[in-house]
């Protein structure tokens, strides 16, 4: 079991949000102790993340060997169904998936909300989350994980997914003018179709058949708090070559 | 509730333990009047193409002319959209989160579709890992439910009762399919007990087909596939 660091003082909400912000009754000096265990070398970790930072949630972050299959005690003890990551650790209490960490997120800290208040509004942003998450992930990584006939099939069919999915954006951001649960939710797909391509040197997205998700990638890599946490480009190039070859090797 | 509004469902055909039964099984529970549209889906109507665009499939809530399609996320608009008891959901973060993470493993790895259509080697490997598959539930309900019952949303049904509902409640049909007994209460007494609690409520009950009909549609649905598979090869 790996030790825990120090805890770190939490500003919370106490759910009054009469209450101005900066009243010093609000900032209950209550400990709160947040852990996020996920992997640098993939994509999914940054989703949580990035809706803790937009909130100003201090965290402690765990960086599993997944590279190396090696995955922590802690790690299989917070996750024992599927053994993944990302997983949040609130108070000792885990939460798994990166959808329902985010949505846990949203409902625990108030500031900087990420799904919209309506409740259609709300529906429509969980419809396209999920299409991000069933459709986009599988999408991506089939064009990764595959060569020949195959990878072509997949490179047409994401496509066509990813052309779809442009249909979700409310202007600028999938949360309109400001980033919101999608963008947060689906916000890898803006850095690592790039490093897919780069891999298999297979061109999936391009600015003449989807504008409009191309310039999504751009605004949304310039945010300040993604540019932040997004992990050096060429690491992730080094370490995914590696395993797209082992992935390779092992299917055929 | 004086809530003037038009709601549509468009869904399957009444005989299947479908994902549109979980839906009608929460606006029963509400109380909110529903027109009921089938469709028929190898001959989807105009509607249904123009409400759900992007997956063409049922179930779709249309509220005053606004389109909702996924059965989870209709469940979640229902109870937001009408507040009132019975909640479909807790009001508690963590648990909601407990709801959600349980509800994803019910779609993802408690699928009959496959098993049912089985055969041979790889039927007893599927009926392995189902099994195995129901005591992970086991353990989950027992370690995460603790403090509600009969229902795992408490005293009444709510979102992870129906998402694992409506295929729960036809075990007895699949288990006469394939020729083994799925779900033991020796072996899983919290997951039994519930399914009991499910089938007795009267909503759930007048909702879902019984035995006979549930049996006739998976051996039906059984031999169209093999039929179809058939002609195809």
């Amino acid at each position: 079991m790996r030790p825990h660091q120090s805890f770190e003082r939490l500003a919370i909400n106490i759910g009054d949000e009469r209450l101005p912000k900066n009243n010093k009754r609000d900032r209950l000096m209550a400990t709160d102790e947040v852990i996020l265990i996920g992997f640098r070398g993939g994509p999914f970790s940054l989703i949580v993340e990035w809706a803790l930072k937009l909130k100003g949630v201090e965290y402690e972050y765990l960086d599993e060997d997944l590279f190396n299959n090696n995955k922590s005690p802690m790690l299989l003890q917070y996750n024992p169904v599927h053994k993944k990551v990302p997983v949040l650790v609130h108070n000792g209490k885990p939460v798994a998936e990166s959808l329902v960490i985010v949505e846990y997120i949203d409902e625990t800290w108030k500031q900087y909300p990420l799904l919209p208040d309506d409740p259609y509004d709300r529906a429509v942003a969980r419809f396209w989350a999920k299409y991000a998450e069933d459709k986009c992930k599988t999408a991506a990584f089939s064009v990764f994980a595959t060569v020949g006939e195959a990878q072509e099939n997949a490179t047409k069919e994401a496509r066509e997914i990813l052309k779809t999915f442009e249909k979700g954006l409310r202007g600028k951001f999938f949360g309109g003018e400001t980033i919101g649960f999608v963008d947060v939710v689906a916000g890898w797909i803006a850095y690592w179709i790039g490093v897919i391509e780069e891999i298999t040197g297979i061109n999936i997205v391009d600015k003449e058949t989807m504008p409009l998700l191309s310039e999504w990638f751009q605004n949304f890599l310039d945010v300040e708090i993604v540019k932040e946490r997004l992990p050096p480009r060429d690491k992730l190039l080094e370490k995914n070559k590696i395993f797209r070859e082992q992935l390779v090797a092992a299917s055929t | 509730m004086g809530d003037v509004s038009e709601v549509k469902l468009f869904g399957t055909w009444s005989g299947s333990p479908s994902p549109t039964k979980r839906v009608e099984i929460a606006l029963k529970l509400k109380g909110i009047p529903y027109e009921f549209i089938q469709e028929d889906l190898g001959n989807k109507s105009e509607s249904l193409l123009q409400y759900n665009p992007v997956h063409k499939k049922v179930p779709v809530l249309v509220h005053n002319g606004k389109p909702i399609a996924e059965s989870a996320i209709i469940l979640e608009y229902i109870d937001e959209h009408w507040k009132y008891a019975p909640k479909l959901l807790p009001e508690d973060p963590y648990e909601r989160a407990m709801v959600r993470f349980w509800a994803n493993f019910i779609d993802e790895k408690l699928r009959s579709r496959a098993l049912v259509m089985s055969e041979g080697e790889e039927k007893a490997k599927l009926i392995k890992e189902y099994i195995e598959n129901i005591c992970v539930l086991e353990e989950g309900i027992k370690r995460d439910f603790s403090g509600k019952s009969p229902f795992l949303n408490g005293e009444s049904p709510g979102y992870l009762d129906l998402v694992l509902g409506s295929s729960a409640c036809s075990h007895r049909a699949i288990e006469e399919i394939v020729g083994a007994k799925l779900i033991m209460p020796e072996i899983h007494p919290l997951f039994f007990a519930w399914v009991t609690a499910m089938k007795n409520h009267p909503v759930v009950k007048e909702t879902l087909p019984p035995h006979e009909g549930l049996l006739n549609h998976v051996l039906k649905y059984k031999q169209r596939t093999l039929e179809l598979l058939n002609t195809k090869a």
